[in-house]
């Protein structure tokens, strides 16, 4: 067996290396969400032809710090009628649950913080951690509008999470494998080999590969719907739901379910890289590809992900409630389904 | 099935559309003036804040008249024939009126530029000025009046002064002529 973890190797197996392992992608995690928040304000103000913040340090590239200091500083407001055990472990909840996603990221060829071979089935299972957490605070926060807005989130959550396995599904039976390290050892080489162009394999593929497009469509939408990111953000309509779940948090709860979705927002980022773009493997085969080359790759394709999931956001209004159900059960459950039932039937035949 | 698969294309093909024009949008120049550090070119005829030439002002009244909301006040004082530094106007011709007090409220103006369209000597103009803000409202009364209050007494107790001396030189006068009368009679 390969050591997935170079931590576990130099350090040996003990605590320490574990702590590694988990603080790695913390520290990751929080430059990342100051990134992606710089993003989110820079990308949305280029599009709508602004500037964006231009005054807090060169172009403004420390935003996400002030906002940082400024969402620390702010005065924590728990509401009068509020349930406070459940109101104040929420935000915890979500982003443990969206962290706890990381621990099967594998960022690199030799680092994956925890080697799991059922990693993208662990990564689905703690995505749905979030549901918990988004209607313990709707629940406990006394208000209606939180409430609408976790009930909303919970049943676009349950929706779209169908949707998403099928294609999970259909992913683990082309690469045979639900662990993350081997579907993205299986697409190395050039960059046809990603399941995005049909996996690795001989011309054949060209059967399946409309559909491997059109599954890598389906998990994008379907993933934006359960990072409740807009077109879907219908849980946190700020016209008719104020902000939804988090209406009533303030300060570093709020900073809290902030930063679990910039984290979702990874999350499926990685795994859609890992599953459909190749993951650390580097588009030109041997060229360009090790250990720190691996990471690159790995962080350039999963930012591109989220660069499509912002720039989707600026572009796309939301959409109603009897939409998003219809879009989630009427198409992309269909069209997963046939997908997933193409990819079988080749599987069987080749 | 047809109409089915036809709306789905549509949806599809809808938002690739619409992704294509934020993506335009997204390198397009930005329009953003970052306000304090560039400015907008304002017209040289814009009507902002009001300024008063008082050399050029004769003090006829005018524009405290024309006011819509009365938020030019004048006060005048007549010059002493004999005074010893008599004012002269912007143009040269010497000055008949002391313009003691020209307050211009801009609190309350509304820009509206009829001052400005009446006045004959076109001491008050626009300028293209509009960052005067106060953080009092008796910060946004100008005073444009040169003339100090000491000045403007010592003004006041000349013309005084003189009329009084007029006075009593117009009583001598009807002396003169009522005693000349008796003397007539």
């Amino acid at each position: 067996m390969e050591v997935f973890n170079i931590f576990d190797k130099l350090l040996g197996e003990n605590i320490l290396s574990a702590l590694v392992s988990v603080i790695l992608p913390l520290i990751f995690l929080i430059i990342y969400a100051l990134i992606a928040i710089l993003g989110e304000l820079k990308i949305s103000a280029w599009i709508q032809e602004r500037l964006g913040p231009m005054r807090t340090g060169p172009y403004g590239i420390l935003q996400p710090l002030a906002e940082v200091v400024k969402l620390i500083q702010k005065e924590d407001i728990v509401p009068a009628g509020a349930n406070k055990l459940l109101f104040n472990l929420a935000p915890y909840i979500i982003f443990a649950g969206s962290f706890a996603g990381f621990a099967v990221i594998p960022f690199t060829a030799a680092f994956v913080p925890a080697e799991i071979n059922i990693g993208l089935f662990y990564v689905f299972a703690v995505g749905a951690f979030a549901v918990i957490g988004i209607v313990m605070g709707g629940w406990a926060s006394n208000n209606k509008y939180s409430l609408l807005g976790a009930m909303r989130s919970a049943s676009q959550m349950i929706s779209y999470e169908i949707p998403g396995a099928l294609v999970i599904l259909s992913a683990a039976v082309l690469a045979n494998s639900l662990d993350m390290q081997k579907i993205t050892a299986l697409q190395s080489g050039p960059f046809w080999n990603w399941f995005l162009f049909g996996g690795p394999g001989d011309w054949s593929k060209i059967w399946i590969l409309p559909f491997t497009v059109l599954l890598s469509l389906i998990y994008m939408v379907s993933s934006l719907a359960e990072t409740n990111r807009t077109p879907f953000d219908i849980p946190e309509g700020e016209s008719e739901l104020v902000a939804g779940y988090h209406t009533e948090y303030s300060g570093m709860k709020f900073a809290m379910f902030f930063f679990a979705e910039y984290s979702n927002m990874f999350i499926i980022a990685s795994i859609l890289a890992v599953v459909f773009l190749g993951g650390w493997n580097s588009p030109f085969g041997s060229f360009m590809s090790g250990f720190w080359w691996g990471i690159f790759w790995f962080i350039i394709k999963a930012m591109f992900i989220v660069f499509i999931q912002i720039w989707l956001r600026w572009t796309l209004p939301r959409v109603r409630v009897d939409q998003l159900m219809y879009l989630g059960w009427k198409v992309l459950l269909p069209f997963s389904l046939v997908c997933f039932i193409f990819i079988s039937l080749y599987r069987i035949v080749y | 099935m047809g109409e089915y698969l036809k709306n789905v294309w549509t949806w599809f093909y809808t938002i690739v559309v619409g992704m294509k024009i934020t993506l335009r949008h997204l390198f397009a120049p930005k329009v953003t003036i970052q306000y304090p550090d560039e400015r907008y070119p304002i017209p040289s005829n814009a009507r902002n804040r009001l300024q008063l030439d008082p050399d050029a002002c004769n003090g006829c009244l005018q524009c405290s008249r024309i006011c819509p909301v009365q938020c030019i006040t004048v006060e005048t004082l007549k010059v002493v024939p004999n005074d010893p530094e008599q004012p002269k106007m912007g143009d040269g011709t010497p000055r008949k009126i002391w313009v003691t007090r020209y307050d211009i409220d801009f609190a309350k103006c509304c820009f509206c530029g009829l001052c400005t369209t009446v006045c004959p000597t076109e001491a008050i103009k626009h300028t293209t000025d509009f960052e005067y803000s106060s953080y009092t409202r008796d910060g946004l009364i100008y005073h444009f009046s040169p003339m100090t209050p000491e000045k403007v007494e010592q003004k006041k107790k000349l013309l005084a002064e003189w009329n009084e001396k007029q006075k009593a030189a117009k009583e001598a006068a009807a002396k003169n002529v009522a005693s000349s009368e008796n003397k007539e009679s």
